[in-house]
Order: structure tokens, then C-alpha cells, then sequence
């Protein structure tokens, strides 16, 4: 009997009764979420299980969801059963204060790189992980900077002098004053000779 | 004698001494047999490696964080500097995900133009991988010979897009311009003349006693250690695992295409080879089957290279500037003025080293709430410790190439 999406909830239901839960199938993917401190039973629970066999990992991320509070991290599973080809989307949610969540490297080594790259970009502490460090980005890097309170610089501000990339001083696209003053300039900006032609 | 023991009586330090045992490498990360901007710091006992390590992270660009402030016909640039040897399969990819959020159904002739495309890079890329084990290995010629070819494919994409390595190829909805007699004439000339350099190149390589020599046994995985490894693409493939993911979840009509999947069986460097160059044998065989598939189209069918959705669909630029409709349109789009559906979609293709999926997350704006790229070589990137520790530096270049790995894809 080819696996269903259904059978697997329900078997997860029996499994971890009221503590698996918000079970979705958006684009018939089987999408699901369990407290923390279950990720690893939860995900175990798939791998061993004969008839489950979730052993492949497919992807391992976070999502930061600032308005959410006391659940801003979602650590989001991405697991594929390849004998029955069916995936399951499993996820778990934290609070960024504490963001310490079970490591999955003592059932996937593909986990190892994939969790130092969410540590990496959102600070989740995997705890019993063997090298937690960064893996993309500098080490001596103080933030984590996919979190949303890091946003990308706003592509039409004008007080930068950043001609070479088609924005600033020489160019003109009509966002700036006749005597070239803007009031978005900072004040610690003020006071600097960009040499504007006349 | 065992490698413990070989490294105890490799060198005698006087006791109480402070040097190591062993000697530190680094290899890389601008080292011409890398083939790419990443480090490997190793641990060698004489020639024998002991460890490895490997540092990522010189060409990061933070795509995904870029991604979240582009509406979704801007990131289908970035998706290109992923694996840059195969980027019309990214492009495609990325677009077939969008496709599937935003509820798009396009039309059979677009499916099997992408196909021809994505298989083409697939042979581009295969091309690159194997004949860079060759360079490897001491046979330059096999490479350059291949080339030519390679330059076909490129002129290919740049009748159909204009550009020729990263090549932002199509839209969302099917491609930006119809194939032109132009590209056809040259899949035609491809298609014809490429097999016999296939046969050539396979000749020259897989039954070489040097080359079998060099390859064979070097750099194996066992397939319980691949998969728990993430590994996908090729290099499963090769350890005896036939996941491809054109077949386990058809995307673009792929389900049309008649194909086998070539596995290997002990995963070494030599059974990558094999099954990268059979691989690209499908690649020519479903070409051949979707070109035949386009030529049947006929009358206003035949004309037919995007769906019918004018509100993700950016306009031909020349429509743009005659027509008022397609004005309004292009308008809309670039203004930012249609949002789309929110939801979470999850859609992957098969890449050229594995499989690239990618993660979408709405929430119903003009730009992704979260946008995640599953990159395949960085993926199985990790194990390259486990394939080498133990075997000789010459050993660990040849294992290093023949994974494909693809700095650009790894660093993201």
C-alpha cells in the first residue's frame, strides 16, 4: 500500500497524541508542527518506523517571524521518504531568546552543514551539535543577519554618493533638489565636498 | 599495516617535542585544482591524507536575504549564479516554482522547449564535470575537445535569450521570444554531430587503463552513506540509488519522455564518470523526443511560448511599446502592483549534481516572505571528509572534481 498522506497523520496522531498538530496540506505537501522539545522523538519516530521510513533529509532552514512572539523561529524539516516517494514538511517553532533546539546530526549527517548554515543566518543554538559554528558568513560576525530586523538597504535613497552603480550625485533622476541638498542626508554625512558639478 | 601504525613509524620526533606528526595543506582556496573558490585544509601523513576540513563561504552573497526584498521575475538572476554550468535549469526551476504558487499551467509546447533547454545544460554541464576529471587525471585534450561543443550549446541559449552563461533564460508563464530557425538549426546540427564526439570522449576515457587506474576505487560511498549524506544527482546515482527526481516527481511533462535513469554501484569516481556520461546519452535521447514533440505542433499551436497570463507574464518588449494592453501589463508588473497568492510551496528539478529545490514562502506582498534555496552541493559537500581521509592527495583532487561541486551553488 503506497503511503498516504492521511495514514501518516494519523499514525503520528496515535504516536504523539495533542502534541502533534496544525496539520496542512498546502500544494499536497503534509505539513505539520510539534513543540521543540519533540523535534528529535518526532523525527526518529519517522525514520525508524517500518513503514514511514522518512530517512532521506532533503532540507533543513528557519523562517523568522518577528510578529509571532514567544515563536519567532520556525525550524522548518523538509524529509523524503524515497521508497514510497511521498515528503512531509515537519516544523517546530522557538522563541528568539532562547532559540535552543535538538540537533538532527546523530540521524542525518546531512543535518551538520544545513544546521551551521541556520545558526549562520538566525542564531538557532542547536544543541548537541558537534561544530556549531558559522559556516558562510565571517566568524567574527556579532548578528545573524536573515533576521528580519536586518533589513536590506532601501534601493532608492539618495544620500549615498554610489555613482559607479547608477545612483548618486552625478546622475540626476529627479529625486534630488536644484541646490542638490536633501533632507535625508545624516547629519554626520553633512559637511562632506562630493565635488558636484555645476 | 594498518594507518595507525604506518603513521607512528612515518616520523620519529624526539620525545617531548611539540611538532605535530603530521604535515598541514591547504588546499586552495585558490588553488588551480579546486576549480573553484573554497579551502580544504588537510592533514597529511607523507602523501596520505589523515583529515580534512573544509572552509565555505568566499563567494556568499546572501541570495536568500536579497531575494526577500525582489519581486519574483528579479530573483530568476540570482537563481543563474547558483550552479552557473547549468543555469537555464535553475532559471527553469525557479520559474516552475513560481508557477506552482501562483496556479500557472503552461502550455505543452513551453514544457518541451524547456525540456530541450534543461537538457541541453544538462549535457553542459556533465560535459564540464567529466572532461575536469579528465584534466584531472592528466588528459587535457578529452576537454578541450569538448569545448566546441559546449559552444554550441552556449550560442543555442543565446538565440533563444540572448546571453550565454548566466543566462536569465525565460519568464514566469514560458520564455521571453519563440525559438527563432536559428536555434533550431543549430539543436539540429548538435544533435547530429554530438554523439559521434560523445563516442569519441567515452573512448578516450572509460576503458584507459591510466584513467581506470586513477578513478577506480577512489573517493566510493556506500549508498546508506550517501543518503544519509543528503546526497542527490549524479553522485547518488552512482552509488547504486536511482532517485532522479524528473522521474519521482515529473515537472515540466517530463513524464512524456521515455528515459532510463544509469545508476552505478560502488560510488567512486570512476562510477561518477560512467553514469554522468550516460546520463548525458538520455539527455540526447529525450531531446530527441521533445524536438520531434515541438515539430508536431502545427498552424497557431507552433507559435505558441507562454501561457496565457497576462498579469504575471512580463510582455515582449515591442508589444510593450505598440500595444496598450501589453503597456498596462508591463506596467502592473514592474510598478509592483499585483500581488501574489500567499502560501508555502516547495518545488525541486533535477540540477545538473543534484536535486535544487526551492523553498517559497508568501505572505500574500509584492516580494517573498522567505525565500530558501536547497543547493545540492552543499549539501553532500560535507562528506568529502568521510571520501578521502585515508587516501593519497592525487586521490582526493581527482575525488574533489569528480563530485561537481560548484562554488557559486555552495556558498549561495
Amino acid at each position: 500500500m503506497a503511503l498516504t498522506n492521511e495514514y501518516i497523520m494519523q499514525r503520528l496522531l496515535e504516536k504523539f497524541p495533542e502534541q502533534v498538530s496544525n496539520f496542512e496540506e498546502p500544494y499536497g505537501f503534509l505539513t505539520f508542527a510539534a513543540p521543540k522539545e519533540l523535534n528529535l522523538k518526532v523525527i526518529q519516530f519517522l525514520y525508524d518506523d517500518p513503514e514511514l521510513r522518512f530517512q532521506f533529509l532533503t532540507d533543513l532552514c528557519a523562517v523568522h517571524y518577528p510578529e509571532r512572539v514567544g515563536e519567532e523561529l520556525a525550524i522548518v524539516y523538509h524529509l523524503h521518504n524515497l521508497a514510497d516517494n511521498i515528503r512531509v514538511r515537519f516544523k517546530v517553532y522557538t522563541n528568539i531568546e532562547e532559540p535552543d533546539v535538538f540537533t538532527l546530526t546523530n540521524i542525518y549527517e546531512a543535518a551538520n552543514w544545513l544546521e551551521r548554515e541556520t545558526y549562520d543566518y538566525y542564531g538557532v543554538n542547536f544543541v548537541g551539535h558537534p561544530n556549531l559554528r558559522r559556516i558562510l558568513n565571517v566568524e567574527e560576525m556579532d548578528y545573524f543577519p536573515m533576521r528580519k530586523e536586518f533589513p536590506l538597504e532601501d534601493q532608492t535613497r539618495i544620500d549615498k554618493d554610489d555613482e559607479m552603480f547608477g545612483r548618486g550625485s552625478r546622475l540626476d533622476f529627479g529625486n534630488t533638489r536644484d541646490d542638490r541638498s536633501d533632507s535625508t542626508i545624516p547629519e554626520s554625512e553633512k559637511g562632506h565636498d562630493h565635488n558636484y558639478p555645476v | 599495516m594498518s594507518l595507525v601504525e604506518h603513521q607512528k613509524n612515518h616520523v620519529r620526533l624526539p620525545d617531548g617535542s611539540i611538532e605535530k606528526q603530521t604535515t598541514t595543506l591547504n588546499l586552495g582556496p585558490t588553488h588551480p585544482a579546486t576549480h573553484g573558490v573554497f579551502q580544504n585544509i588537510l592533514e597529511l601523513d607523507g602523501e596520505r591524507i589523515v583529515d580534512a576540513e573544509q572552509t565555505v563561504g568566499y563567494i556568499h552573497r546572501a541570495f536568500e536575504k536579497i531575494a526577500e526584498r525582489r519581486p519574483l521575475y528579479q530573483i530568476t538572476p540570482l537563481t543563474d549564479r547558483l550552479n552557473y554550468c547549468s543555469s537555464p535549469i535553475n532559471n527553469m526551476g525557479w520559474h516552475l516554482t513560481c508557477e506552482k504558487l501562483l496556479g500557472i499551467k503552461t502550455p505543452k509546447r513551453v514544457d518541451y522547449l524547456r525540456i530541450i533547454i534543461m537538457e541541453l545544460a544538462r549535457i553542459s554541464d556533465h560535459l564540464i564535470c567529466n572532461s575536469v576529471v579528465g584534466v584531472d587525471t592528466g588528459a587535457f585534450t578529452g576537454f578541450l575537445y569538448v569545448m566546441q561543443y559546449r559552444e554550441l550549446i552556449y550560442e543555442i541559449y543565446e538565440e533563444v535569450c540572448g546571453s550565454r552563461l548566466t543566462t536569465n533564460i525565460g519568464r514566469i508563464g514560458g520564455f521571453e521570444r519563440n525559438f527563432n530557425d536559428v536555434a533550431f538549426r543549430k539543436l539540429e546540427k548538435f544533435l547530429k554531430e554530438y554523439p559521434k564526439v560523445l563516442k569519441e570522449f567515452e573512448n578516450l576515457f572509460s576503458r584507459n587503463r591510466i584513467f581506470m587506474d586513477r578513478t577506480q576505487g577512489v573517493g566510493g560511498i556506500s549508498a546508506e552513506r550517501a543518503l544519509n549524506y543528503g546526497f542527490t544527482g549524479p553522485n547518488l546515482r552512482s552509488a547504486g540509488v536511482d532517485y532522479d527526481v524528473r522521474v519521482h516527481s515529473p515537472y515540466s511533462s517530463y513524464e512524456d519522455m521515455n528515459f532510463t535513469i544509469p545508476v552505478g554501484k560502488s560510488g567512486d569516481c570512476y562510477d561518477k564518470f560512467l553514469v554522468r556520461n550516460e546520463e548525458m546519452w538520455q539527455s540526447l535521447n529525450i531531446i530527441q523526443q521533445a524536438y520531434q514533440k515541438v515539430q508536431e505542433f502545427k498552424g497557431a499551436e507552433a507559435d505558441v511560448f507562454h501561457a496565457d497570463v497576462p498579469e504575471y507574464y512580463l510582455p515582449e518588449k515591442k508589444d510593450v511599446y505598440t500595444k496598450m494592453e501589453a503597456l498596462i501589463w508591463h506596467f502592473k508588473i514592474i510598478m509592483g502592483e499585483i500581488d501574489m497568492p500567499a502560501g508555502e510551496v516547495y518545488n525541486a528539478v533535477e540540477g545538473g549534481n543534484g536535486e535544487l529545490g526551492f523553498y517559497l514562502i508568501s505572505d500574500g506582498g509584492r516580494a517573498p516572505f522567505r525565500c530558501r534555496f536547497r543547493r545540492p552541493c552543499f549539501i553532500y559537500y560535507q562528506a568529502y571528509t568521510e571520501l578521502v581521509k585515508g587516501s593519497m592527495l592525487s586521490d582526493a583532487i581527482i575525488t574533489l572534481s569528480s563530485l561537481n561541486l560548484i562554488a557559486g551553488e555552495m556558498d549561495g
